[in-house]
């Protein structure tokens, strides 16, 4: 295999975020050292001695894989995302760090890819090596899973998730995970089939994913970032805004099956107008999460069952930091299909396209 | 879910009693109200009430010839009886006016015996105390699912055409589906405040498979945030307005275009409300609303696609207050299903959605009445509840909501089904022309009927010139239908689907509304007694005619006498062998192979729809049945049940056909062998509708083995039927007798359609029911 010359990058540029995985070879040799231009050097200086970079980029330290072997080399991965606003600047910083000199191939999927690809080409001299996102998830994913088999697990799970007391997180591999429905909650929602790392179909997708909660958010709190947003859902109480069958019917709905805790109607409290003045934000924060998050789960069971598939991984950045969604989702799988369907989770949230990106680089399917 | 609790504490403003109800147009027969049944929802209650109407019909009665020819010329009495039959009645007002109605329904309650109202609905709860109070009855609550599920069943089983698709943008926004006898199963997604997704399978049998929180709670709860915007129609109106683009994020923001690979288009929503969580700025409401339906709307097509696939389901109706006649939100899910499922599976819509609660809880109460066991009509004439807003009054009563107006039904005398030798029942669609989508024809025929109208008017009065208050009945009949007729050119769709047939339908109903029963009947009798006098030289000059010759002549009789029509003179009667036909080839012209058929072995039993009384009965199908006993065919006839213009009614034809039996060896044969059969059709139409005939007349078809239907006349050959695919040989007989209509049909005034068809691949197998086994 020819060996790919530094630096090696794999990019998602997606509706909200742009997911960059960066490779940093910790196995140069004197030789090579002598031989590495200034221009990669500080590259690579100024991605790992920082975690912020700036306003808006941030590397998530907690995530990085170090010692890891890719491609006969040993090195670090490194995780950084930033808003895909600030594109721009990104593209700014390529340019003063003359990034193009370095002649390397840019590994990018995401629609930004496409997006943004003549911004690219003319701001920063940048040609893009432009990749399917679906291809770079499955990739991505199955590769990570792969190589953390050895250190912490990459994948977990939610055991008594009926239990909020003993609700708690568990590893496991995806050892024999065929089929699988995978689905990426991005801004919006992609659900896959897989069937094998080269076989899968997209089954459907939805609209209302990461970028329809925070959007609602901002609307409705004026909150601007993911991170307060979430952090007022976990102050608020969601069944003000919601009306639930109990509401309705007093208790449980029996003829139907349906528990007196189940929400009938989001944001069904809303209707009327002395509810509307009583919510506070945080209940109405708290409200937009579990509505959306119970409509992911609720289309993924459905897919599941018209798909005859029974594991279930959730992805995408969504999920970051948000244990709320996660447990909901859990709960909402077992719960529903009275505990046929189990929802696993990846500790790498976001970053499998890019990291599927980074592998085109390494080893063109 | 259920509608319940969406009632705007501010809206439930104090009972308002000065809205003055017009007592002649709406609470109609609630005097003789049998039984109630109410529906509340968050602000609308729909009262279904049960009554009994008595009306005037024409009843005929042989004069008894055998005593004594005393009775001068006439052949039969015609004598006005009292009749009393039951309808369904339904009336909707906002819950802020319960109270005023709750009283009226009080005041003029005289008849009533039962004791108890059937209640359904979020609010029945809310108001039992009130309504108990005010009315003395008991408010009995049934369970709203399973109300709706009845109301369904029973609309798509009744109404034809009660089940629709939106179309936006197309001609005819509203494409009214042909009624499948087999209604189940189906998936019926109601969207309340959240969302309910059931499976009906049967009658009793059906299943909540699932459902949403998400449903039209969540747009009007959101939206009142969102846009502080209270009512829900304001919301609606709003959204209507907006751009969604620019609050969601679109396939195209994203990749700056289409993502080809997975064939989605830029303009797909990859994400709602994904602009305003990276775009600084303010949204207009109209923008967020907008946004907020595709979602909504989007979401719960996508979930009932995904039902409907997991339980293979292809009939998906759709129903709740987020419905409700609301174009908005029709096309919006439209759009939804179409998208999810590539086109295959239609959304569909009711017509009577708003009222399937209610008519559900009737059905209930009046369990002990096998309401299921008869078939009920819609009548054209009557709306219970008040007028609709036409809408250059009210450009936004359109709209709004209310598409529809929500007629009366009349419980029928019997039951109805399909003919049994219709091929294909489920396409079968008797009209022969969509009127909503016809711009043109609709023009015409509006136009016609309109002229027509000082002509019916003159003929109902005339026909009962021994009261005085005939004249004032038929005014009152005149603007009536004149208003229904204003009504239709402004909104096509006012009553559900348009046809000519479903005008001349309005015109008898309005005509019976205002007690003229039969308008024709004199005419009628006067007709028959006149044609009657010329049969036995009729059928005479027929049997000296050569085989090939007395065909023919048979077949122009049918149509000659068919020509007769609208009045005919004594005079003309002289002239009726030489009536001027078209010269052959007719404008549909396959007499030549119905010539050759006749020459291979007679018909098992002949199935014959007959058309007008007088000439065309007598001296038309009479020696045409003759011939066909006397090939040894069997022959059905059937007539209607209740009388439409001057057309021969089954009471009528069995005197006229004893009358003839005792003149006639052959006919007095075929009746004493039983091998003539007079049966009603159970219609009361000028026209024909293949897939509502009386039971019996459907089980005697398929007792007698049919295997050729004759259909004659405009009104059943060419109005309505022209297309019917049979799976047995028929025969469709008419002269055009509209210039109008010839000439779209390419041919001129009186072509002559004469259409034998055979099904493919069919003959040789009839072959085998002409042997005796």
């Amino acid at each position: 295999m020819a060996f790919h010359s530094f630096p090696w990058f794999g990019m998602d540029i997606g509706g909200t975020l742009v997911k960059l995985v960066y490779f940093e070879p910790k196995d140069i040799t004197a030789e090579e050292e002598q031989e590495e231009v200034e221009n990669l050097k500080s590259i690579r200086r100024y991605l790992t001695s920082n975690t912020a970079y700036g306003k808006t980029g941030i590397r998530d330290v907690h995530l990085e894989l170090q010692d890891l072997t890719l491609c006969g080399r040993k090195g670090n991965l490194h995780f950084i995302r930033f808003p895909t606003h600030d594109l721009p600047a990104f593209l700014q910083m390529g340019r003063d760090k003359h990034f193009s000199s370095l002649h390397t191939t840019l590994c990018a999927t995401g629609g930004g890819a496409y997006k943004f690809e003549s911004d690219f080409r003319m701001m920063a001299d940048l040609e893009l090596h432009k990749l399917d996102e679906l291809d770079c998830l499955i990739r991505g994913v199955l590769y990570l899973d792969s190589v953390m088999s050895s250190g912490p697990s990459e994948c977990y799970y939610f055991e008594n998730p009926a239990d909020p007391d003993h609700c708690v997180q568990k590893p496991c591999t995806l050892e024999n995970p065929y089929p699988l429905l995978l689905v990426n909650i991005g801004s919006g929602v992609s659900i896959l089939a897989v069937y094998s790392e080269n076989n899968y179909k997209r089954v459907t997708g939805t609209s209302l994913g990461g970028g329809t909660f925070l959007g609602l958010c901002c609307l409705l709190t004026g909150c601007s970032t993911f991170e307060e947003a979430l952090e007022m859902a976990s102050q608020g109480e969601s069944t003000r805004v919601d009306k639930l069958v109990r509401d309705i019917y007093g208790g449980d709905y029996e003829r139907f099956g349906l528990p007196g805790w189940a929400v009938a109607s989001s944001f069904g409290n809303m209707m009327s107008k002395d509810k509307r003045e009583s919510v506070s934000k945080e209940d109405l924060a708290r409200a937009t999460l579990v509505t959306i998050t119970n409509n992911i789960g609720s289309i993924t069971r459905m897919c599941a069952l018209n798909e005859n598939i029974e594991t279930v991984l959730f992805v995408g950045n969504f999920l970051r930091v948000n244990t709320l969604s996660m447990k909901l989702l859990a709960y909402a799988m077992d719960y529903w299909s009275k505990g046929q369907l189990k929802a696993l989770f990846l500790r790498h949230e976001g970053y499998f396209g890019a990291v599927g990106a980074l592998l085109e680089l390494l080893h063109p399917s | 879910m259920a509608e319940c609790g969406r009632v705007d504490s501010n809206t439930s403003h104090t009972m308002d009693k000065s809205i003055t109800l017009p007592p002649d147009e709406i609470f109609r027969n609630l005097e003789n109200a049998k039984r109630f049944a109410i529906d509340i929802g968050g602000s609308l209650t729909k009262l279904a009430y049960y009554s009994t109407v008595q009306h005037k019909v024409a009843k005929v009665r042989s004069f008894d010839h055998t005593a004594k020819a005393a009775a001068g010329d006439k052949l039969y009495e015609i004598s006005m009886q009292e009749e009393v039959t039951a309808r369904l009645h339904f009336i909707k007002f906002e819950n802020a006016y319960i109270e005023t109605c709750l009283d009226f329904i009080k005041d003029h309650l005289v008849n009533t015996e039962t004791k108890v109202i059937k209640a359904t609905g979020g609010g029945a709860h809310k108001f039992k105390e009130l309504i108990e109070r005010k009315l003395g009855l008991k408010v009995d609550k049934e369970d709203e699912m399973t109300c709706l599920i009845k109301g369904c069943n029973f609309v798509l089983k009744n109404i034809p055409h009660e089940a629709f698709v939106y179309a936006k943008h197309a001609d005819s926004e509203f494409r009214f589906q042909t009624t499948n006898p087999d209604i189940f199963p189906y998936l019926l997604v109601n969207i309340g405040s959240g969302v309910s997704i059931v499976k009906v399978e049967s009658e009793d049998k059906f299943e909540r498979i699932g459902g949403s929180s998400i449903g039209g709670g969540t747009f009007w709860g959101l939206g009142a945030l969102l846009t502080k915007t209270k009512r829900f129609d304001e919301l609606l109106q709003l959204a209507s307005k907006g751009q969604h683009a620019s609050v969601d994020m679109l396939v195209k923001d994203i990749y700056g275009g289409s993502y080809g690979y997975l064939g989605l288009t830029g303009d797909l929503i990859a994400s709602s409300f994904g602009k305003s969580a990276t775009a600084d700025k303010d949204f207009s409401k109209e923008d967020m609303a907008k946004s907020l339906l595709h979602m909504i709307s989007n979401d719960i097509g996508q979930l009932a696609c995904l039902y409907a696939k997991l339980h293979n389901l292809s009939r998906v109706y759709f129903g709740g207050f987020f419905i409700r006649g609301h174009p908005v939100t029709m096309h919006t899910i439209t759009y939804s299903i179409n998208f999810f499922t590539k086109g295959e599976v239609q959304a569909l819509f009711l017509r009577h959605e708003g009222y399937l609660g209610t008519i559900g809880a009737f059905l209930k109460g009046a369990e002990e009445d096998n309401p299921n066991q008869y078939s009920w009509g819609e009548n054209y004439a009557g709306s219970s509840g008040l007028m609709s807003v036409s809408p250059d009054m009210n450009p936004m009563q359109r709209a709004r909501s209310g598409t529809f107006d929500m007629l009366e039904m009349d419980r029928l005398e019997r039951q109805l089904v399909n003919l049994p030798l219709l091929q294909d029942p489920s396409s079968y669609i008797p009209d022969t022309v969509d009127l909503t989508e016809d711009a043109l024809a609709r023009e015409y025929w509006l136009y016609c009927f309109e002229e027509a109208l000082d002509g019916v008017v003159k003929r109902a009065v005339a026909s009962q010139p021994d009261m005085p208050e005939a004249a004032l009945r038929a005014e009152k009949f005149r603007q009536k239908y004149r208003h229904k007729l204003q009504t239709l050119r402004q909104q096509p769709f006012a009553y559900g689907s348009l046809t000519v047939r479903s005008l001349l339908d309005t015109r008898e109903h309005c005509l019976n509304e205002f007690n003229f029963p039969d308008p024709y009947s004199k005419i009628k009798q006067r007709e028959n007694d006149i044609a009657l006098k010329y049969y036995q030289k009729a059928v005479k000059s027929l049997d000296e005619l050569s085989w090939e010759e007395k065909q023919f002549a048979l077949v122009q009789g049918v149509l000659a006498g068919n020509v007769f029509d609208w009045g005919a003179k004594a005079t003309d009667i002289c002239i009726f062998f030489f009536i001027p036909l078209s010269e052959r080839p007719w404008l549909v012209d396959s007499y030549d192979q119905w010539l050759e058929r006749l020459k291979g072995p007679p018909h098992k039993c002949a199935l014959f729809f007959v058309d007008n009384s007088g000439v065309d009965i007598i001296l038309g199908v009479m020696p045409f049945v003759r011939e066909l006993l006397s090939r040894g065919t069997e022959v059905v006839l059937a007539s209607n049940s209740g009388p439409a213009l001057n057309d021969v009614t089954n009471g009528e034809l069995q005197i006229l056909t004893e009358r003839i039996a005792a003149m006639d060896p052959v006919i007095e044969a075929g009746l004493r062998e039983d091998r003539l059969l007079l049966v009603q059709s159970g219609s009361s139409s000028p026209c024909l509708d293949l897939s509502r005939l009386d039971k019996v007349l459907a089980m005697v078809v398929r007792e007698r083995q049919t295997d050729l239907v004759i259909i004659e006349g405009m009104g059943r050959a060419i109005h309505t039927n022209y297309y019917a695919m049979l799976s047995c040989e028929s025969l469709k007989m008419a002269v055009i007798k509209n210039s109008w209509l010839a000439d779209r049909l390419g041919g001129k005034l009186f072509s002559v359609v004469f259409k034998y068809e055979v099904p493919a691949g069919k003959p040789n197998k009839d072959c085998g029911a002409f042997s005796p086994s």
